[in-house]
């Protein structure tokens, strides 16, 4: 310790010295934090050189399905989300930056999320594959992006969206006080854009996360036009144990998948939304307080103090490189002949791209199949359809009242939360096989089957969603209804279901999104040497994919899309709009 | 940068040495010329400043007074250079303005402090942006939080702090960049009295010893007493469009003192341009400004009054037997101008008040309105209701209409011909709130409606 002092570099009280200080101090946290960070950056390492591993498509990846490799198998599959993360949350920044700061960007870019939030992510999987795979030939890196590319585009759409919404309603003032003190374009976004928009963030992200599981299974074990692709990981071992039937070894993988899906919320995501907090820009505003162990224990260590001082002029290298990007001002006269010569040249430039984009598909569909190849689609959407609202009503009708019953007891919520969201989170073709074996024993078909598969993702989402409406339900409304004995069903309507509704709201939409997505994987499922399929448009799309039949690929996932928007449009968002004008108080 | 100003400043009281760039006293540091602003209405354009010409010099406060909707905040906001005039220039030092004024800062009255910062490290917020190395920026951060008694919460974070300690931190951060014209945009009106009172107090002082870092004050506010208190001319704002109705020079000597015959004549004197109509409209022998067969929807706002507020100060003037100062009742009574001149205009409006000299005076309806029980009052009411162009025009649609009933929107479209879509909100609001207490029509919030009621 002493040679720190002695050192003839320090001088004041600078870095080295306060180390020493701290140094002495040093706790078994402090340990602790150090060594699992060490082992976060060898693991990160370690599992991340097997991406590059070569392989030829004739072989294919062979999954072993020995128990002792799913630590490594999960480890490469966690590595793939945290990468589809980091993806996303890059896009956010740009895309949302690029929506706000630019009257016309944004006339295309936020319309084109809400249709890409609609369009069925798997559809595209192959397409995807197949031009990763082209683009680095003979090498996994290809399989790689495909399957993030797949998880980034389940999750960075609902990210970018609600990051735009957070920088559109910036408050007032907020901007005025940017503006009127001359900040650097950077200090608005890096000091006031992003920390009001942050907690937004990182519930969305944390979303989004949950949901990429799905996808992540979904994408590691492929196969496109009679060629099989694998990636070593959870889902493609599960998928191998599923084909040889083993339901011993689906457990294991089932068991490691809980574990994961645990671990990363324990000690990932509620450290980082208890963290957050501070963030908050209401100040009057109370709501539960997050609270996380880990994070308890970070702030417990010296690190923080430690790093600070190391990451500070770091943060002012990025503040003064981010004086390039200049001041935050918008001149006050804007020419209208200007604005409207760029309007103008704008409307026709983005207007043309359209057109011949569509022009082009057309074409294409044309030649290939001719234009009927839409009428199919159509058709077997609505069988789709309406397994969608069965999924939708019948977990309505279970889980409303259930989760009524929880909100309202504080004691059952503290134990029912944190599992419902694990179970939202936790990717439902997982526990297929285990249902296509009761299928199978009871003789069940999936064309009825297919909806329990659907509702095994999207239910939770009604469950989640109706538990925080009741939550929300003030007491004093209850002790009222208690006072003047309201009571059974007439409780049910004067108080509870108006109560819940914004909330539900929220999880139907999801839900409902959630079992179209779910239908491409749930009416055609394989297990063991048999396939179940059901009548559907997910059927339909799922063959095209088998088959490498891009026509009618497209024609499945357009017509997918337009289902997915046309429900939204003429059914959720009025109640949506009902819940935000009659329903909130 | 601060510190080398107050080192300065403290020198010039023996050596007379001073920044090249300070401007010397007089100088004009603000004009605006021709002034107008409007904002996109259904045809056309509606105004809400409409040809204001104002200057700021060097060496004095300036407060723009006038009640909400007269535009006072937006004439700021042209002043700072955050919002484009319709017409007209702002310039600085000479120069127009082509984005946010290099020489002011502002003060906000939701103060706009950064809660993820402390104390120190928003204060050090303008001085970040001017690329300022940290070691300086943190000394000048230091010595404005000293000048403003913040000293020993450098580090809280602005959660921890009271609502005056907060707008202590928005003065700090505003002053630290030592900008010509401090711009303050109702910065005591969202603290307790005695709160601003203590605050606007020390401002004030430090105003007073010579050692203000900004050359110039504009402060935007709806209390006559605290623009009185405060400045050295009070330019106070009429109402759509706003205009500058009148300019008082306040030649009172500093510190001021509220019990002096000079402060009450003025406020009396400010009180009564405020309450009053304006000159043009104003005929001769007569004080009512528009004949009720001359008011149209246009010309004739509702103003933004609940009916419990209404019949609460009818009740309180007819205690005082029928008539009572109103700047002694608001005072009594804790409320500012805001607060008590749309009740004011309604009872005027609804012909149970009228304004003379500075009394409110309860008419022979007003009285009986203020005596009756629910079920009469609300006869009384209805009377005068009626009368009103908007409550009419809903009334009488609704006895032509065969459906009985019909949908907001339609009343929103012939409004928008004349006020702004916040301001259309809120005349429907008022209009439905009255119309419903007086029973002259009923209104269904779900399917937007207006409904006609049958008389029992």
């Amino acid at each position: 310790m002493s040679s720190f002092r002695t050192s003839p570099a320090v001088s004041r009280k600078s870095l080295p010295s306060r180390l020493a200080g701290r140094m002495s101090r040093m706790t078994w946290v402090d340990i602790a934090v150090a060594a699992a960070v060490l082992v976060l950056l060898y693991m990160t390492v370690r599992v991340g050189q097997g991406t590059t591993v070569r392989f030829s498509t004739s072989q294919s990846a062979k999954i072993d399905t020995d128990p002792w490799q799913l630590p490594y198998y999960a480890a490469r599959s966690l590595l793939r989300m945290c990468v589809a993360l980091a993806l996303s949350t890059v896009f956010t920044f740009v895309y949302a930056l690029a929506a706000a700061r630019s009257r016309r960007l944004e006339r295309i870019l936020i319309p084109a999320l809400d249709i890409l939030q609609s369009v069925p992510v798997l559809g595209f999987l192959t397409v995807a594959v197949a031009g990763f795979v082209a683009l680095f030939p003979g090498s996994m890196l290809g399989l790689e992006c495909a399957s993030v590319f797949a998880i980034f585009t389940s999750q960075a759409w609902n990210m970018a969206f609600g990051f735009y919404h957070s920088l559109a309603s910036l408050p007032r003032e907020l901007d005025e006080l940017s503006r009127s003190f001359r900040f650097t374009r950077w200090m608005r976004f890096w000091k006031v854009e992003l920390p009001a928009g942050a907690i937004g963030l990182v519930w969305n992200g944390m979303m989004s996360f949950g949901g990429g599981w799905f996808f992540l299974v979904a994408s590691e074990a492929i196969s496109v036009g009679n060629k099989n692709f694998a990636l070593p990981g959870i889902g493609s071992y599960a998928g191998a144990a599923i084909i040889d039937g083993d339901l011993g070894k689906v457990g294991w993988a089932i068991l490691a998948m809980t574990v994961m899906v645990v671990g990363v919320n324990f000690f990932f995501w509620r450290p980082l939304t208890a963290w957050i907090e501070k963030f908050k820009y209401e100040q009057s505003e109370a709501s539960e307080i997050q609270r996380s162990v880990i994070l308890d224990f970070l702030r417990r260590s010296h690190w923080p103090h430690l790093l600070g001082p190391l990451l500070r002029p770091l943060g002012r290298g990025l503040a003064r490189a981010g004086r390039i990007f200049g001041i935050d001002d918008r001149p006050l006269t804007v020419s209208p002949r200007h604005r409207r010569t760029g309007d103008i040249a704008f409307a026709v430039v983005a207007g043309g791209l359209i057109l011949w984009g569509l022009a082009d598909l057309l074409g294409y569909l044309r030649d290939r199949s001719g234009l009927g190849v839409f009428g199919e689609p159509l058709l077997l959407g609505l069988a789709t359809l309406a397994r969608v609202i069965v999924v939708v009503v019948g977990a309505t009708l279970v889980w409303v009242p259930i989760g009524v019953h929880i909100g309202f007891s504080p004691r059952l919520t503290r134990i029912a939360q944190p599992l419902v969201q694990v179970l939202a989170s936790f990717p439902a073709n997982f526990l297929f096989p285990l249902a296509v074996w009761f299928f199978l024993r009871t003789g069940l078909s999936l064309d009825v089957g297919g909806v329990l598969l659907m509702a095994l993702g999207a239910q939770w989402y009604i469950l989640f969603n109706t538990i925080a409406g009741a939550m929300s339900i003030p007491t004093d409304l209850r002790e009222a209804m208690d006072d003047l004995g309201v009571r059974g069903w007439q409780r049910w309507r004067r108080l509870i279901l108006p109560g819940i509704f914004p909330s539900y709201v929220t999880g139907g939409i999801t839900a409902s999104g959630g079992a179209w997505n779910a239908s491409i994987v749930s009416e055609i499922v394989p297990f063991g040497t048999t396939t179940l399929t059901a009548t559907g448009l997910g059927a339909y799309i799922s063959h095209a994919t088998a088959d490498g039949n891009y026509p009618r690929l497209l024609a499945g996932v357009a017509v997918m899309s337009l289902y997915v928007v046309g429900l939204n449009r003429l059914f959720w968002r009025r109640l949506h709009r009902l819940a935000e004008t009659r329903y909130t108080t | 940068m601060l510190l080398s100003t107050l080192r300065n400043l403290r020198a010039r009281r023996t050596t007379a040495a001073c920044r090249p760039a300070r401007a010397a006293d007089g100088d004009v540091l603000l004009t605006a010329e021709a002034v107008t602003k409007s904002y996109a209405g259904a045809d056309g354009e509606l105004p809400v400043l409409s040809g204001i010409d104002l200057t700021v010099r060097a060496g004095e406060i300036v407060a723009l007074l006038g009640k909400s909707g007269s535009g006072k905040s937006t004439l700021l906001r042209c002043l700072a250079g955050l919002i484009p005039p319709s017409t007209g220039t702002v310039t600085y030092r000479g120069t127009p303005l082509t984005g946010a004024n290099p020489g002011t800062a502002m003060v906000f009255q939701t103060f706009a402090l950064l809660p993820w910062l402390t104390v120190q490290q928003n204060v050090e917020l303008g001085l970040e942006a001017r690329g300022v190395p940290a070691d300086r920026r943190s000394e000048a951060a230091l010595q404005a939080i000293d000048l403003i008694g913040l000293d020993g919460f450098e580090t809280a974070y602005p959660k921890e702090l009271s609502g005056g300690m907060r707008q202590r931190v928005g003065f700090a951060r505003a002053l630290v960049v030592e900008p010509d014209v401090l711009m303050m945009d109702e910065p005591f009106s969202a603290l307790d009295v005695l709160t601003a009172e203590n605050l606007r107090g020390e401002l004030m002082e430090l105003w007073e010893s010579g050692q203000f870092p900004t050359r110039a004050i504009v402060v935007v506010t709806h209390n006559i007493e605290e623009a009185v208190l405060m400045a050295d001319r009070i330019i106070v704002l009429g109402s759509r469009p706003g205009t500058i109705r009148e300019t008082f020079d306040v030649a009172l000597d500093r510190p001021r003192d509220r019990d002096s015959t000079g402060f009450e004549d003025l406020i009396d004197r400010v009180y009564r341009t405020m309450t009053g109509r304006p000159k043009e409209t104003r005929l001769p022998g007569r004080t009512e400004a528009l004949e009720s067969e001359k008011r149209t929807v246009g010309n004739t706002p509702l103003p933004q009054a609940s009916v419990d507020g209404l019949s609460g100060l009818a009740e309180m003037v007819a205690h005082r037997g029928g008539a009572c100062d109103l700047a002694d009742l608001a005072e009594e009574l804790g409320l500012e101008i805001d607060d008590v001149l749309p009740l004011v205009d309604s009872l005027e409006l609804l012909g149970l008040g009228k304004i003379s000299e500075d009394d409110l005076v309860l008419t022979e309806r007003g009285t009986a309105f203020a005596g009756a029980d629910v079920q009469h009052s609300k006869e009384i009411f209805a009377e005068g209701a009626a009368d009103l162009p908007l409550v009419r025009l809903i009334a009488t649609s609704l006895q032509q209409n065969p459906d009985r009933t019909l949908r907001a929107g339609f009343f929103r479209d012939l409004l928008a011909h004349h006020y702004t879509s916040e301001q259309v909100d809120q005349q429907l609001e008022t209009a439905t709130d009255w119309g419903r207490y007086a029973e002259l029509y009923a209104y269904d919030a779900g399917p937007r409606e207006y409904r006609r009621v049958e008389p029992d």
